[in-house]
């Protein structure tokens, strides 16, 4: 059995991980389906009858301030949280992975270079950085997010993918595959690659979570994707004025951040035990 | 020899099963095994990977983790007493101080962020109302008694300071500083060169009959065995298959795979173009086959073998083996 | 010893350097001038905006600029803060220790609850406690800081009174108070933003002190030392909490930068005055020398907070001190 398969079974028998998995399946769905399903999040129907109404049979969490409804923008703003996590995770760890296989393959002074480089990088204050750059973009869309996001943050896979492919060069199979006339790029796809594959792919699962708390951070206090468009930390904003005669509009969204969260870091821990069962504890 | 049998026995297995539960069902690591070592004594344990012997002797001392356990019905007697029974007190009284054990790679046994002298004085504190000073130079003695040179300046230096060879002797020096009557040694020098390898079995050679200890030797490597022991069991698939006093076992082995495993040293003298292997491989431990646990890879096994599990059978002289042979000599083909 | 904190120093050095340049050029490749916002909010004309960001010498070759920045940092000056028209240095005087007040309370106390719990779950391993400290580490884990920080102030602040809620002094009494009524005043309006703060990262702290702990549980030199006898506790505290220590505490410094984040969301919640508040505010206002020095001030906690990790490591793994 591949390797792949044996580390399939074991995520299957943890059972934490796979309703982690399931809930953000059903929350992808959801973010999908958002728009057939529900209203329209902008719509403001009747700013001034339906203004915080609380949860009732016609508005299944009720309205905001602007008389929108809440279910509806919490739908919609998953969509904005779920693609700025996961395609900010993705597109950090290529960035991490294509610096660290580099400097990982290329002569002691290139790595020198870009690994002196990465440290300095790393020790620059992220917030600081995304707050100067989205404070001043006033209409980011979610794409300009997910790049600032994976620019800020591709650093520790870098050094991850470095380290692995550092070890693996000396390994014996790999000078045996040299010895045998093996060119690099395919010693680099048959035989790194997926001895790298794993320790990337956890990485990226357990950025995700932080991911999507660090972009609700940002959008709470203003930045990146802006109101109307609903994210579920623009809406907290939006909430945390009426927090006591309204609480569901802030309580909606915040409970959608803690599951979806929560989910994914269950999946991410079960990835990561079913990967290296070494570091299963 | 036979001397040694009419006192008690200082260790006396009976029994002694240990089993691992997990997601693969029960692994029944070690499955009945009856050994003793009587005082002073040299005895072997010998068996590939994955026999049960590095448990059998971690069960001694009660250190086997969950999820394993030690069996109901398994007996460990250390000079009569029942090292099972007793409290957990009693039994960190017995680790380290009557009975030591020294592990198979020196520099993950010991403690890479503490400097090796400390290691060795927590030892003696550990079991004896003495002064940090005086466990401090007793340290200071006991490396130099395992022959470190500059032992003072020595026991200030970590692990990963040393060399390998170095490192397995602080190993003796921290299981012997106690005295222990006892030293269960699981591969200890498996990790060495092998010009270094003489030199520490030398050197328990010496301690041992310096402190009239007995030591059970567990390795894989016939060849210890057969210069540094008087008797030898010999471990298959969680049991003891065969035991004989030394000699005897190496010059008429009556089990098959302790003559399998024989047969597997290449020789000088010959010239074959390949090895001789056992065939087949070590069933794994939570499925062990039916019968004699060996019936699969063995060249004379027939419908008995595969039926029923042989009990360990005399063959004379305080030679015993679990073999249908035994009694059935003529099955032997040639 | 000595050389190996003094080249983590020059690193240090270098890396806060790196830092004040990034922002410095960040913020004046930014459009618009110091007070008139963004170019589409305001109806500044482009004369105007042209005249403020000659006032302002903004409109001068970026290299020069730098130049005369980091010539008036030689001599500790900062500049002024176009908004508040104060000197930058007064601003950031009163917000930073404000900022360390908190971030610092917040660290240690998330540090210790974190490697408290993480212990406790190691200690028992696999049992009922240690999952049910896992859920509660996993849930705080993922909750955002700010939902976090609104929830507290709802409950405790609002409902049921118990704590202030803002502010970091009860304005109206606060001078008339003893200096140990003031420390009070002070620490009362702490525990809210600090436990926001705090919680979460101490389950952070947690969940990674469990696995390190789990891990040198089973490593082969903790076997070794059971074998020798030794009481339990000495082979948890001694031998498997000192392997254990040297990543927590790296993580402990690594976190700073979270803090700092975290102090942004925090202060603006609870209306902190500190260095989060102020940058925010000089972001938006476009106050650069503000920004810059904000940066500044970041950079080097930053730093220090890497340098104190790495040589806490050091003290704590000889293997890493006798490495390069």
């Amino acid at each position: 059995m591949s390797p792949w398969r044996v580390a399939a079974r074991r995520f299957a028998r943890n059972r934490p991980a796979v309703r982690g998995a399931a809930v953000v399946a059903l929350m992808a769905l959801a973010a999908l389906a958002a728009p057939l399903v529900t209203a329209d999040p902008l719509a403001q129907p009747d700013p001034v009858r339906l203004q915080d109404r609380p949860p009732s049979s016609t508005h299944l969490l009720g309205t905001d301030p602007f008389s929108r409804d809440v279910l509806s923008r919490t739908l919609h703003g998953a969509r904005v949280s779920l693609v700025v996590g996961v395609g900010a995770a993705l597109l950090a760890v290529t960035l991490g992975a294509g610096v660290g296989l580099v400097a990982g393959l290329a002569g002691r002074r290139t790595d020198q270079v870009l690994m002196r480089g990465v440290d300095v990088a790393m020790a620059l204050p992220r917030i600081l950085l995304l707050l100067a750059v989205l404070a001043v973009w006033e209409n980011a869309p979610a794409a300009a997010v997910v790049v600032l996001i994976a620019a800020t943050g591709w650093f520790q896979t870098s050094r991850i993918v470095r380290a692995a492919v550092l070890g693996l060069r000396e390994a014996d199979f790999v000078v045996a595959a040299r010895a045998l006339g093996a060119a690099a790029p395919g010693i680099v796809r048959r035989h790194l690659l997926p001895h790298v594959a794993a320790p990337v792919i956890v990485s990226a699962s357990l950025d995700v979570g932080n991911i999507i708390l660090l972009e609700a951070g940002l959008s709470y206090l203003g930045l990146g994707v802006r109101p109307p468009t609903p994210t579920w930390g623009n809406m907290i904003m939006d909430g945390k004025d009426v927090l006591l005669t309204a609480p569901w509009v802030a309580l909606a969204p915040g409970l959608a951040l803690v599951v979806t969260v929560v989910a994914f870091n269950l999946a991410a821990d079960g990835l990561r035990d079913a990967l290296d069962p070494r570091m299963a504890v | 020899m036979s001397g040694t049998a009419a006192r008690a026995p200082l260790l006396e297995l009976r029994d002694l099963a240990v089993r691992f539960t997990g997601p693969d069902g029960v692994a029944r690591a070690v499955d009945g095994v009856d050994l003793t070592v009587a005082e002073g004594e040299t005895v072997g344990l010998v068996g590939e990977s994955g026999c049960g012997k590095s448990v059998t002797a971690l069960a001694v001392l009660r250190l086997v983790d969950p999820p394993g356990h030690i069996a109901h019905g398994s007996s460990v007697r250390l000079e009569g007493r029942d090292l099972l029974a007793l409290g957990p007190k009693e039994i960190r009284a017995v680790r380290g101080n009557h009975v030591a054990l020294v592990f198979q790679d020196p520099l993950s046994a010991l403690n890479p962020v503490l400097r090796v002298g400390a290691q060795i004085a927590e030892v003696i504190r550990a079991h004896e109302a003495v002064r940090r000073s005086t466990a401090r130079w007793r340290a200071v003695e006991m490396l130099a008694a395992v022959g470190i040179p500059d032992a003072e300046r020595r026991a200030a230096a970590y692990p990963h300071q040393l060399s390998g060879g170095m490192r397995q002797r602080v190993l003796l020096a921290m299981a012997l500083a106690c005295r222990p009557k006892l030293l269960l040694a699981d591969e200890p020098t498996t990790a060495l060169d092998v010009t270094i390898q003489a030199e520490i079995l030398e050197l328990l050679d010496a301690l041992q009959r310096k402190l009239g200890m007995a030591v059970l030797l567990i390795t894989h490597n016939l060849g210890i065995v057969a210069e540094r022991t008087r008797r030898v069991y010999v471990m298959y698939a969680g049991q003891v298959v065969e035991q004989a006093p030394t000699e005897r076992l190496f010059a008429q082995p009556a089990h098959p795979y302790t003559e399998g495993l024989l047969a597997a040293i290449p020789r000088l003298e010959e010239r074959r173009a390949r090895l001789r292997a056992i065939p087949g491989q070590v069933p794994p431990a939570t499925a062990w086959p039916s019968g004699c646990r060996f019936h699969p890879r063995c060249p004379h096994a027939w419908e008995k073998c595969r039926a029923d599990e042989p009990p360990l059978l005399d063959a004379g002289a305080g030679h015993k083996a679990r073999c249908w042979l035994i009694e059935e000599p003529d099955k032997r083909k040639k | 010893m000595l050389g190996f904190v003094a080249r983590r120093l020059g690193f240090a050095v270098v890396s806060v350097a790196a830092v004040v340049l990034i922002t410095f050029l960040l913020v004046h490749a930014e459009p618009g001038a110091p007070m008139l916002g963004s170019p589409e909010r305001t109806r500044a004309s482009p004369e105007t905006v042209a005249r403020q960001r000659a006032l302002f010498g903004l409109d001068r070759p970026l290299p020069e600029q730098l130049l005369r920045y980091a010539a008036n940092l030689a001599r500790g000056e900062l500049g002024e803060s176009f908004v508040l028209h104060r000197p930058v240095a007064d601003v950031l005087a009163e917000a930073v220790p404000n900022t360390l007040l908190l971030g610092g309370t917040a660290l240690v106390v998330s540090l210790l609850l974190g490697l408290v719990i993480g212990a406790a779950q190691a200690a028992r391993h696999h049992s009922r406690t240690d999952t049910a400290l896992g859920v509660l580490t996993l849930v705080l884990y993922s909750v955002p800081v700010f939902w976090l920080g609104l929830v507290l102030l709802l409950v405790f602040g609002e409902r049921l009174h118990w704590l202030p809620v803002s502010g970091m002094t009860s304005a109206a009494i606060h001078d008339t108070l003893s200096p140990l009524g003031r420390a009070l005043d002070v620490a009362r309006h702490l525990v809210l933003p600090a436990a926001s703060l705090a919680l979460v990262q101490a389950a952070a702290f947690a969940r990674f002190q469990r696995s390190a702990l789990v891990d040198s549980l089973g490593a082969a030199h903790i076997r070794s030392a059971r074998a020798k006898g030794l009481p339990e506790r000495v082979v948890l505290w001694r031998h498997a909490l000192r392997g254990a220590l040297a990543p927590t505490i790296t993580l402990a410094g690594l976190s700073v930068p979270y803090f700092l984040a975290g102090s942004v969301l925090v202060e603006s919640i609870f209306g902190w005055p500190g260095l989060g508040r102020v940058t925010y505010d000089a972001i938006f206002a476009r106050d650069y020398n503000v920004i810059t020095a904000a940066a500044l001030v970041a950079g080097v906690l930053v730093a220090i907070g890497n340098l104190l990790a790495d040589v806490a490591v050091a003290i704590a793994d000889p293997r890493v001190r006798l490495d390069r």
